[in-house]
């Protein structure tokens, strides 16, 4: 009896539950402070190509007040993100001294991308006013590039816990040798990292996009907001369709590397060929409630083929099932569900583009778009609720458990519950500041805003020495 | 040199940016704090956010490099400190969370109420964070971390050395924080905030070079590692340091000469640098060395490898962005609204 022994272990780290929850409501957070730092300046530097290279003045505003709000959301990225780090080791010490010479290299090198893009993201949101148009926007690329590499490097440090390798352990157990290339290249990066990469740039497309689509349906209809929400929401859009794609094959290579992780998130209850592909139902003690039954497409959808064997719960021993099945599959059910709303979503865009060059005129297409940006992030957070929840009772897989890996600090409710306010203030700040902002733009009470040319020298102060961009 | 040691010295440099920058941001609130009421203290608060803002972010992100250098190249001894001392670094996780929040939402709020109540979360915590994270030094100094992370998890840093050194961080931070501060006054023609800054400094000096001393007679009781290391091998530090610090306390009596900003680093970077000689080869003094704790070569190696590729890459843009800031091409006006005395 497997599930007898595993108990002990668990009783002996009641701490746990709370480091859990601590860790996953902060990711959580940070995920989508973190996709729109990847996404946001490429979104940004678009409106403002756009605005430089056509004269466009509305895309020139539009590039002025999105790094202003990049410039908020990445100060409050930078917080959350530092304190992911601390969390790495204050929680679970066990997983960082036993595999951080391995776990850390990618965090190096996440390193690296973080100080660029830091460096160059305050030179872009500070240049504005006395720099010249083309130096200022090459300023804003390494960002771009930075937010791409650096998404690369932490995705990998995530799909090398999904997939560990590139090192040897001696007779110890402590790793005697490192390749640097076998850990930020594991086995699961290649799908992971450009599924999460995409869904930073969905995310950001879909809920700018999605504030200019709420705009609209108030009546300001005017070109500043068509011209805010067609960029972000082309971005998104071209996006979706590759997102499926890549989707799809890290359902399939999952199915492969961590058959637990798919029999939970498909309801694969028992091994063998002509699975049922469940959509929606609630998982009880084996069986399948409430949900509706495709025959054979699990099957399928693995292998092309009905006759593709799909391992089962059955198989997986009882210590080494994950957790909350129904919650593994509703989750993965909504974000493949979102997923396709968007596409047929960006589909409806193309389709009015192509056939006259503007936005779809139906007020049904602008309820859905200003809705889509919740549904990206709720997307998001369903992906990883399967990718982290499904990798369970493993912090690395197969090698070392979540419950060994923990703190033997005691207290952790106590963090967990400061943690939950100061984050609550600090989600509830940020979105009340975004709205003054918002709201003095409309009113055009920001008394320092774009009213005086950008690109030029200060209006309101004497002429500074005769400095110029470099 | 062995390869343990170059990843030490790059670890060390990075403490040591993150003791002159991050020390200024930190400082910077403390004198934010310190500032007076709303009107009386409105220009030094707008000399202080227009000096931090374009740089805050850059800065604090040595902390993430110190960070992850010790996870990947010292696993161990990192799961140890955080073990050991859970509650003091998730105080100072807490402390940047507030201070970051309050310092960025700070310059957005239009109204002095709502400024003045971020203003003091900003600058509280500019204070508490510090404060922390010298306890955690002192903890570790005075060999209060087992390698095994089963520290006792109060007194590891309930302490005097802890508490000590936690208000010497304190101090220190005000005092290279008021040393920039004298000269980005003085680069904006005001005058008068350049002279205040000066008395802050000199203050803040003494308060330091007191604290210091007092520091050195404590760890000659409670850390005899560390301080057989001080009086020793980073004798020479210690004494350079303190050189240093006598120096710019006179240049900042004879109004504050060029050259008294790099003497004050100079004098915060020997104090680093003293420390980590003393410790030497300790990462956790009597229980672990560098030697044993450090991670296989191979990791050692990438470790250097990205250290070099940050060298090539961040330096110069790093340099781009203070040469900027430095000839004013950065900056725009919504940094400037605090004290603008709307109702």
């Amino acid at each position: 009896m497997r599930a007898v022994e595993a108990i002990p272990t668990l009783a002996a780290s009641s701490e746990l539950l709370p480091a859990r929850s601590q860790m996953a409501f902060t990711l959580g957070f940070h995920i989508i402070l973190a996709s729109m730092g990847v996404a946001f300046p490429a979104l940004t530097l678009l409106a403002n190509y756009r605005g430089i290279q056509r004269g466009d003045a509305d895309a020139l505003l539009l590039a002025r007040r999105w790094s202003k709000v990049m410039a908020v959301l990445f100060a409050v990225g930078a917080v959350t993100g530092t304190v992911l780090s601390f969390e790495l080791g204050l929680l679970w010490p066990g997983m960082m001294g036993r595999y951080g010479d391995a776990f850390g290299v990618p965090f190096a090198i996440e390193g690296l991308f973080f100080f660029t893009e830091a460096i160059f993201i305050a030179i872009y949101i500070y240049g504005w006013k006395r720099l010249r148009p083309w130096p200022h926007f090459f300023t804003g690329l390494p960002i771009v590039v930075a937010g791409i590499g650096g998404a690369f490097a932490v995705v990998a440090a995530n799909s090398w816990m999904n997939q560990p390798g590139g090192y040897e352990v001696g007779a110890d157990g402590k790793i005697t040798s490192v390749d640097t290339w076998g850990v930020l290249f594991n086995d699961a990066w290649s799908y992971e990292v450009p599924h999460m990469i995409l869904a930073a740039y969905m995310v950001a497309g879909f809920l700018v996009a999605s504030v200019y689509a709420a705009g609209m349906l108030r009546g300001r209809t005017d070109r500043y907001h068509r011209v805010g929400f067609a960029i972000p929401f082309a971005v998104a859009a071209l996006a979706t369709p590759v997102q499926l794609f890549v989707g799809d094959t890290a359902a399939r290579a999952i199915a492969d590397d961590q058959p637990a992780k798919f029999a939970a998130m498909e309801y694969v209850t028992k091994t063998g060929p002509n699975q049922t592909e469940w959509v929606g139902g609630i998982y009880d003690d084996g069986k399948v409630k409430l949900g509706i039954g495709i025959p054979d497409l699990d099957s399928f959808l693995v292998g092309f083929s009905a006759d593709t064997v799909v391992t089962g719960l059955d198989r997986i021993p009882d210590d080494e099932q994950p957790p909350a099945p129904t919650l593994l599959h509703l989750a993965f059910d909504a974000m493949v569900g979102i997923g396709s709303a968007l596409l047929l979503l960006g589909l409806w865009g193309a389709w009015a583009f192509w056939r006259r060059r503007d936005l779809p005129r139906s007020r049904w297409f602008l309820r859905a778009s200003a809705l889509a940006g919740a549904g990206a992030v709720v997307a998001l957070e369903c992906g990883w609720i399967v990718t982290e929840v499904g990798r369970q009772p493993w912090v690395v897989y197969g090698k070392l458990r979540t419950a060994d890996a923990v703190t033997g600090a005691s207290g952790l409710w106590t963090t967990f519950s400061i943690v939950l306010v100061l984050y609550a203030l600090l989600g509830v700040a940020t979105i009340l500041i975004l709205r003054t902002m918002a709201r003095r733009w409309r009113e055009g009470t920001d008394e320092v805003d774009e009213d005086d040319v950008p690109y030029g020298p200060p209006s309101d102060e004497p002429a500074p020495e005769p400095a110029r961009a470099p | 040199m062995s390869e343990a040691d170059a990843v030490a010295v790059v670890l060390w440099l990075g403490v040591t940016l993150y003791a002159i920058f991050g020390g200024a941001d930190f400082g910077a609130g403390l004198w934010d704090l310190t500032a007076g009421g709303p009107e009386r203290g409105a220009s030094a608060r707008r000399l202080i956010d227009q000096a931090i803002t374009p740089v805050w972010e850059a800065n604090h992100v040595w902390l993430i490099f110190i960070l992850v250098v010790t996870w990947t190249a010292l696993p161990e001894p990192f799961a140890a400190i955080m073990s050991t001392l859970f509650i003091p670094l998730s105080l100072a996780a807490f402390g940047i969370v507030l201070r970051g929040s309050g310092f960025a939402f700070r310059k957005l709020m239009h109204r002095v109420s709502q400024q003045r109540a971020l203003g003091a979360i900003f600058a509280i915590s500019s204070v508490m964070t510090p404060f922390f994270m010298g306890t955690v030094v002192g903890a570790i100094a005075s060999g209060r971390v087992p390698a095994d992370g089963n520290g006792d998890r109060l007194t590891s840093w309930l302490n005097l050395t802890s508490i000590t050194i936690g208000l010497l961080f304190v101090a220190a931070c005000a005092y290279v924080s008021a040393i920039f501060l004298v000269v980005e006054a003085r680069k904006r023609g005001d005058l008068e905030l350049a002279a205040a800054f000066r008395r802050r400094a000199v203050g803040a000096a003494v308060v330091t070079g007191a604290l210091a001393a007092a520091g050195l007679v404590v760890l000659d009781q409670d850390a005899p590692v560390l301080y057989d290391g001080l009086v020793s091998d980073a004798l020479p530090l210690v004494i350079l340091s303190v050189v240093c610090g006598a120096a710019v306390t006179v240049l900042l009596l004879r109004g504050a000469p060029p050259g008294t900003r790099p003497l004050g680093i100079l004098a915060v970077a020997t104090v680093v640098w003293g420390w980590g000689v003393a410790q030497y080869p300790y990462v956790l003094p009597d229980t672990l060395e560098l030697g044993d704790a450090a991670a296989p070569s191979s990791t050692l190696t990438a470790v250097l490898v990205v250290f070099g590729a940050a060298l090539l890459i961040v330096v110069p843009a790093l340099g781009l962005l203070y040469t900027l800031a430095q000839r004013e091409l950065l900056g725009e006006a919504e940094g400037s609204q605090l004290g603008s005395d709307q109702p």
